[in-house]
């Protein structure tokens, strides 16, 4: 039997799909909808200072005729008053004791009103506090959100007044748009934070109408940059919280956050550290009712895998990852064409020929071309079997003979230790004794 | 004739409503973006004119619409009839890499449509500018795909061309003889009217032959390129052929070809000679013109039958009844034809044509009672008037023509299309003009 019930830095839910703090989160009626649906958790859309909107407030990105595999919005925090939220949120929580609600909190850097919105939130009956140190637009120019989370002390100073006065857990929101997100990541660590949420949108321009040479999403004529997600910033979120959970001086849950948009994202954030999960683009696209999918998806998955719990395989891909230093050097593997299944695009060849080491030939066989890869010249870069359409027709295949390991970093240690420097030459040597061919 | 009652306007329209309706603008990018872009991709190599048919439908994915029509137009100048009326599940799409995979082929015949009306919709935007002229002139015979097609070529570099066309209206085969679910005669004039902005003169209602000699072409211009297409049907030369109501299918499709239905007469039970693709077309008119009970009369099988299989679907769907191994041998009536005479045949020893003969059973006639017959046996060639052109070589009523140049055996005389290879599809005698273009190009520069 699967239990999919998590729990993120105290925060329990019944499952890991939470609402991300967005527009779908917006109100008592939607998220009281989504729990009906069977929604696990939701974090409530940012509360805080006095904010007014604009329209339009989205751009998408649509991609060889899918609409919307990245979204950006100029849309700024909840534009209710403090007190309608916070009253619906009590109300929702009353209603919905077993569901994880999160509030999203966002005010001015002054001690004294953090510790007012805190103890405030507090009595609302909420299971947890998101701090967003994320929004890139809007509020940052007013020294909020993005403005917070891009210098690691700021991010210590304001998660340290909510943290002294807070009886209930504190998830940090990280941007990602900073250098190296692991620093404002341990600044949430040291000021006693008990998760982290990432990542937050990434600064975009969506686009320009080449008709009318307007910038998307365009305000009475003017535009700004605004946060993009969905889809494809899914990789981009993926590897931040790699290096989030593989760094030893965060060490804090994580709630996994941008582009996912079914179970199988979901299960690739929670691979890599994610204890919850946040969604909001494929929400804001199709509506509640994919918690369906996602829920079903999730516990068929573990199903098949022998998981019983989040906890069977959160995180079970983190320890794969390593420098480039520790890689094996003899690892060798080459791209293997089924014949049987090639329908003869020959994208392949034109792939290979054109963006890489010229090594699949066409060879004229009734009245078609067949591809054949010249294994001694194939580096084994697999963009041919990337490219290709039949699934399963191109594998990349292990020809070394699996007993030998050099990895780059052993190998400058072999060449100090033989005293010779690194150069072509003492490279070539090492290449010719293992075989390797550079083209 | 026992005539079928009229439609009402609706009834006509929805029976001649275009049998592929063309794309919207998301509909096209979508599929566009499904193409694979195969590198030596087989569609392009499967059509006939060889349009690289992988770049113009990538064009239409990135919107640029105009590049798409010209990619296409560079290949082929009968695209639009093309894109409509090719047998393209034989052709392009037959040979798309998706049908390997077990997937539906990319809709190349719609997306060329696609971009061609869009070509002509935008107000037809100079896409080719003909070179200066080179003193040298071209005199074709006929205005089809063949003709417009070597005269375009030749206009653009550099010649003086004059389309002679012994009908009032230009456009060959693809103004007169698709049935209207297909093409209908503005297509088809829409090309005529590209190849003219090159510079291209027809002259209309103009019958070489008879309102000016052959010989006189052979003086007035350099070279003479021969696309006439095929002359009338072939008749089976039984009795009571020239009964009433007994009519060409070349002409029956001219007359509804002209869209004014109501004006074209059906009989109420038509029967069709004949299984090619014309036929099917001629039966297909026939039922949507209000005809009760359309027959296909054919002495050979399904198998045997020369229609394509879309076609025999399309009439399949049109409630077209099919007498196959069933031979016609005498048409009876007092004035209008009254019943067809049949007898059965089995099917014998393969004949030259690789199929099997047709051998009448005994005691096996039978009468159809009709008020229609429609010949559909396949045009014959128009000999007498290849006869007049000196030094001509035709065999089975085929003017033979170097494969590479299509040059006949007389120098000045170049010929392509029907006439040529005794029928095939508008794209083969699109490929030809343009190849006979580079044929007579190549023969008038080794000459001077």
């Amino acid at each position: 039997m699967v239990d999919l019930s998590i729990d993120c830095g105290g925060i329990k839910s019944p499952n890991p799909f939470w609402l991300a703090s967005a527009p779908p989160s917006n109100s008592a009626y939607q998220n009281c909808k989504a729990f009906e649906q069977g929604w696990g958790g939701t974090v409530w859309k940012t509360i805080g200072e006095p904010v007014m909107n604009v329209c339009n407030r989205y751009g998408g990105l649509d991609l060889n005729g899918d609409k919307i595999v990245g979204l950006n919005n100029i849309e700024l925090i909840s534009d209710r008053p403090i007190e309608v939220n916070l009253k619906e949120i009590a109300e929702t929580k009353k209603l919905w004791p077993d569901r994880a609600v999160v509030v999203s909190l966002m005010v001015e850097s002054k001690k004294e009103t953090w510790h007012d919105i805190v103890k405030r939130t507090i009595d609302t009956g909420a299971d947890g506090i998101e701090l967003n140190y994320g929004c890139p637009h809007g509020m940052s120019e007013r020294g909020m959100g993005a403005a917070v989370g891009q210098v690691p002390d700021y991010c210590k100073m304001i998660t340290e007044w909510v943290t002294e006065v807070s009886t209930i857990p504190v998830l940090v929101k990280l941007t990602p748009n900073v250098t190296d997100i692991r620093y404002p990541a341990r600044a949430a660590k040291v000021a006693n934070a008990s998760g982290i949420s990432l990542i937050n949108t990434i600064n975009s321009i969506i686009g320009v109408d080449i008709d009318t040479l307007k910038i998307q999403p365009t305000v009475a004529g003017k535009s700004s940059h605004g946060g993009f997600a969905g889809p494809a910033v899914k990789p981009i979120a993926l590897h931040m919280i790699s290096q989030v959970a593989s760094d030893p001086e965060v060490k804090l849950p994580i709630s996994g956050i941008g582009g996912i948009s079914t179970w199988r994202d979901a299960v690739e954030f929670i691979l890599l550290g994610s204890t919850s999960v946040q969604l909001c683009t494929a929400v804001m696209h199709y509506g509640f009712r994919i918690i369906n999918d996602l829920v079903e998806g999730l516990t068929n998955w573990m199903e098949s895998k022998g998981f019983t719990s989040i906890e069977d395989f959160r995180g079970k891909a983190i320890e794969q990852i390593e420098d480039f230093g520790n890689f094996n050097l003899l690892h060798k593997t080459v791209a293997r064409i089924d014949q049987s299944k090639c329908i003869h695009c020959n994208l392949c060849h034109i792939a290979c020929e054109d963006g890489a080491h010229q090594c699949i030939d066409l060879i004229p066989v009734n009245g078609h071309n067949k591809t054949e890869v010249r294994e001694e010249d194939c580096v084994g870069c697999c963009l041919c079997s990337l490219v290709c359409p039949v699934e399963g027709c191109i594998s990349m295949v292990r020809v070394d003979d699996e007993t030998k390991s050099k990895t780059w970093n052993e190998l400058i240690k072999d060449f100090e230790k033989q005293g010779k420097p690194l150069t072509w030459e003492n490279l070539a040597e090492f290449q010719k004794e293992h075989g390797i061919v550079i083209h | 004739m026992n005539i079928a009652d009229k439609l009402t306007d609706e009834q006509y329209k929805e029976n001649f409503k275009e049998i592929t309706p063309p794309f919207s603008r998301n509909a096209a990018i979508n599929e566009a973006n499904r193409c694979l872009f195969c590198y030596d991709s087989p569609c392009t190599k499967a059509c006939p004119t060889h349009i690289d048919i992988p770049t113009f439908i990538k064009k239409i994915a990135t919107e640029n619409i105009i590049g798409s029509a010209k990619t296409i137009l560079s290949s082929n100048w009968a695209a639009l009839t093309c894109a409509k009326a090719c047998p393209v599940e034989i052709l392009c799409e037959g040979s798309c890499v998706y049908v390997e995979k077990g997937e539906k082929a990319i809709e190349i015949g719609r997306l060329q449509r696609y971009a061609i009306d869009n070509y002509f919709e935008s107000g037809t935007p100079k896409l080719f500018t003909p070179k200066k002229k080179n003193g040298k002139s071209v005199g074709i015979v006929g205005s089809g795909p063949a003709g417009l097609a070597c005269a375009a070529e030749l206009a653009l570099i550099g010649y003086d061309v004059q389309i002679y066309e012994s009908k009032e209206t230009p456009g060959g085969l693809d103004t007169w003889g698709i049935a209207p679910y297909k093409t209908i005669q503005a297509d088809s004039l829409k090309e005529v009217e590209l190849v003219k902005s090159f510079g291209v003169k027809i002259q209309t209602g103009i019958r070489v032959g008879d309102d000016i000699t052959i010989d006189e072409l052979l003086k007035k211009h350099n070279s003479i390129f021969i696309g006439i297409g095929l002359g009338e049907s072939g008749k089976l030369r039984i009795p009571g052929e020239n009964l009433k109501g007994v009519v060409d299918a070349l002409e029956f499709i001219e007359e509804v070809k002209k869209e004014k239905y109501k004006t074209v007469d059906v009989g109420k039970n038509v029967a069709i000679i004949g299984a090619g693709n014309t036929a099917i077309d001629a039966a297909t008119e026939a039922k949507r013109l209000g005809a009760e009970k359309v027959m296909i009369i054919y002495r050979r099988t399904a198998e045997e039958m020369p229609a394509n299989s879309f076609e025999y679907r399309l009439a399949k769907n049109d409630g077209i009844i099919f007498h196959f191994l069933t031979s016609p041998v005498e048409f009876i009536g007092k004035k209008n034809i009254e019943s067809i005479k049949c007898i059965k045949v089995e099917l014998g020893k393969k004949d030259e044509s690789g199929r099997r003969r047709p051998v009448p059973v005994k005691n096996s006639e039978f009468e159809i009672p009709v008020d229609m017959v429609i010949y559909a046996l396949g045009q014959l060639a128009n000999s007498d008037f290849l006869k007049t052109i000196p030094g001509l070589k035709v065999n089975n009523g085929c003017v033979i023509v170097n494969e590479e140049t299509y040059q006949t055996n007389n120098p000045k005389v170049f010929a392509g299309g029907d006439c040529i290879n005794g029928g095939k599809e508008v794209v083969n005698a699109a490929y030809d003009g343009k190849r006979a273009a580079d044929g007579i190009d190549k023969y008038l520069n080794k000459i001077n």
